[in-house]
């Protein structure tokens, strides 16, 4: 679905031999070629990830840190060099500041939980934004309900950027969580800045990074965040992986949420003393083929240059809002200035559950309904939008294909 | 044979030969989408909140109510809507074939048209569209209706 058009979209920047890594690239949908602009929900994987994971299995399988037989070994030596390898990505100063978790969700909660009760107590504030997904407002919720304490909420801007006027920062405020990049709208968030603010009040800050670590280069120290969490499986890695980064003061003084094998030191009938960073919040055994997974899918990206494919996703975020706005009744949510490859829209009259449907029939993935952000829908007035969001093997022709693609959909619909 | 007089297996057959004249997926849901914007509305003040079957993606509204003939046979009469017209097409065929039957028809025939006419897709658990949920509450109604003496 590419032309050489593409590849010179971005100087140096060659798409095909992008997508020639990605061996779902070459399925078809309906009898079409494949159309993948479900990228914010997950992204694909390159071969080497697919590789990398399940050459685990057939050469090195066996439990991390318990062994002393050479597979157990060689499996610690590859999950603990994926954490390295997380480390230097996004610039944490320590290797034990690297905690696995299943996901951004997962990251989510064991901050929301542990946090909670070393923090909150009853009139005490956490503050997010209206954008959040689900993921980041209900463990909060369930967080101020155990503690006792109020969810306070930054108002969107009509453009879909937070109202930085409005932050409701007080003296009991606590904990800030806000996302770096919006799921939904795509908007880029002015991150480092609130979290300088609230510093300074001595709020603790949680960054949901989902939709960032795809698409920009992470610096933990830079944005001065104290917990930062992500999924692998939204950067070219595996499901059921993720990270949640904490700086190492925090962390020691976080109790742990999970208990079982790995996370203690001792343990007698009495009491138990906990393993020291990162383990403490690594209960069990963890997805140690995945982790390897995300270890490749970071040492992928970092063989490209990020900055490329993220101007390279501009280019197509460029084009197919250009292109979406030439159709009758269309209306984009979000028109930040500041955004990833990320659109989503409405079309008057026509339902997003029949847009996605007729696009599926042609081949292309979108994703429709709330984007697991309903205070956000309610927001803007929507039950729903049509979302497409681009990964850095997209190309200008399934920009083009999708939007004649609506354009049929809507026609039918109408 | 009106719809009535047809056995539910009979109507979902009528259906089946109904898409079979369909040869692209172009034809088939525009097919679909004129079935849905015809579809007989729901009475506005049945639209409410204790008629929704739930869905992510599309809401649907769907209302049973019973007939009792002389003979005392029971009849099922279902009236639906939803906010998408795919949907709503699909209602309307799932309506067709099993309005105004006795709750026993409609509890021993398996429904396979959805399946046959390549439209399965939309009964996915994933697609949360309301529609497997409506399914269900048909079959509900039709339970409750039968052990109502």
């Amino acid at each position: 679905m590419s032309t050489k058009a593409d590849t010179v979209t971005k100087k140096g920047y060659d798409v095909e031999e992008l997508r020639a890594q990605f061996p779902i690239l070459k399925e078809l949908v309906h009898g079409k070629p494949l159309v993948y602009f479900d990228n914010a929900a997950t992204s694909q994987k390159p071969r080497r990830v697919i590789k990398a994971e399940s050459a685990y299995y057939a050469t090195i399988n066996a439990n991390v840190h318990r062994g002393v037989h050479t597979l157990s070994t060689k499996a610690t030596e590859a999950q603990e060099a994926a954490r390295e390898t997380i480390r230097q990505h996004i610039n944490a100063s320590a290797v034990h500041e690297i905690i696995f978790t299943s996901g951004t969700t997962a990251g989510i909660n064991l901050a929301a939980t542990s946090l909670g009760q070393l923090l909150l107590k009853k009139g005490d504030e956490v503050v997010i934004s209206g954008m959040e997904h689900h993921s980041n407002i209900v463990p909060w919720q369930l967080a101020c309900e155990r503690h006792g304490a109020t969810l306070k909420v930054i108002p969107i801007t009509d453009s879909g950027e937070w109202d930085l006027k409005q932050v409701p920062f007080s003296d009991r405020s606590r904990i800030l969580a806000i996302s770096h990049v919006s799921n939904t709208l795509g908007t880029i968030n002015p991150v480092k800045k609130l979290i300088a603010q609230a510093k300074k009040k001595g709020i603790v800050t949680v960054v949901d990074g989902a939709q960032a670590a795809p698409h920009l280069k992470i610096d933990v120290q830079d944005l001065g965040c104290d917990l930062y969490a992500f999924s692998g499986h939204k950067a070219y890695g595996p499901t059921g992986t993720g990270v949640l980064y904490g700086r190492e003061e925090l962390l020691e003084r976080m109790p742990p949420c999970q208990g079982g094998g790995e996370m203690i030191d001792t343990v007698t009938l009495e009491k138990s003393t906990w393993a020291k960073l990162p383990f403490k919040f690594e209960a069990g055994t963890p997805h140690i083929a995945g982790i390897i997974g995300l270890g490749e899918a970071i040492r992928w990206m970092q063989d490209y240059d990020l900055d490329a494919m993220a101007a390279h996703e501009h280019t197509l975020l460029e084009h197919a809002t250009k292109e979406l706005l030439t159709i009758d009744g269309l209306r984009i949510i979000g028109t930040a200035k500041e955004k990833v490859g990320v659109i989503s829209f409405v079309i008057e009259g026509v339902h997003h559950y029949d847009l996605g449907t007729l696009l599926d029939q042609q081949g292309i993935a979108v994703r429709t309904g709330h984007h697991c952000t309903q205070p956000l829908m309610d927001r803007f007035g929507v039950s729903g939008t049509t979302r497409a969001s681009f990964a850095c093997f997209n190309t200008i022709m399934e920009v083009d294909a999708m939007v004649a693609g609506v354009k049929k959909g809507v026609k039918m619909l109408r | 044979m009106n719809a009535v007089t047809m056995t539910i297996a009979q109507a979902q057959q009528e259906v089946v030969d109904e898409f079979a004249l369909f040869s692209d997926w172009q034809d088939r849901y525009e097919h679909l989408i004129e079935l849905g914007k015809d579809l007989p509305l729901i009475a506005p003040e049945k639209k409410i909140e204790e008629n929704i079957v739930r869905g992510c993606q599309s809401r649907v509204w769907l209302n049973a109510d019973v007939s009792t003939a002389l003979d005392m046979t029971k009849r099922i009469h279902f009236t639906a809507d939803s906010d998408a017209i795919i949907t709503k097409g699909l209602i309307a065929l799932l309506v067709r074939v099993l309005n105004d039957r006795t709750p026993q028809e409609i509890l021993d025939t398996p429904l396979t048209f959805i399946d046959a006419i390549g439209l399965r897709e939309h009964l996915s658990p994933n697609r949360s569209n309301g529609l497997s949920a409506m399914m269900d509450q048909m079959k509900r109604y039709a339970l409750a209706y039968s052990s109502k003496s």
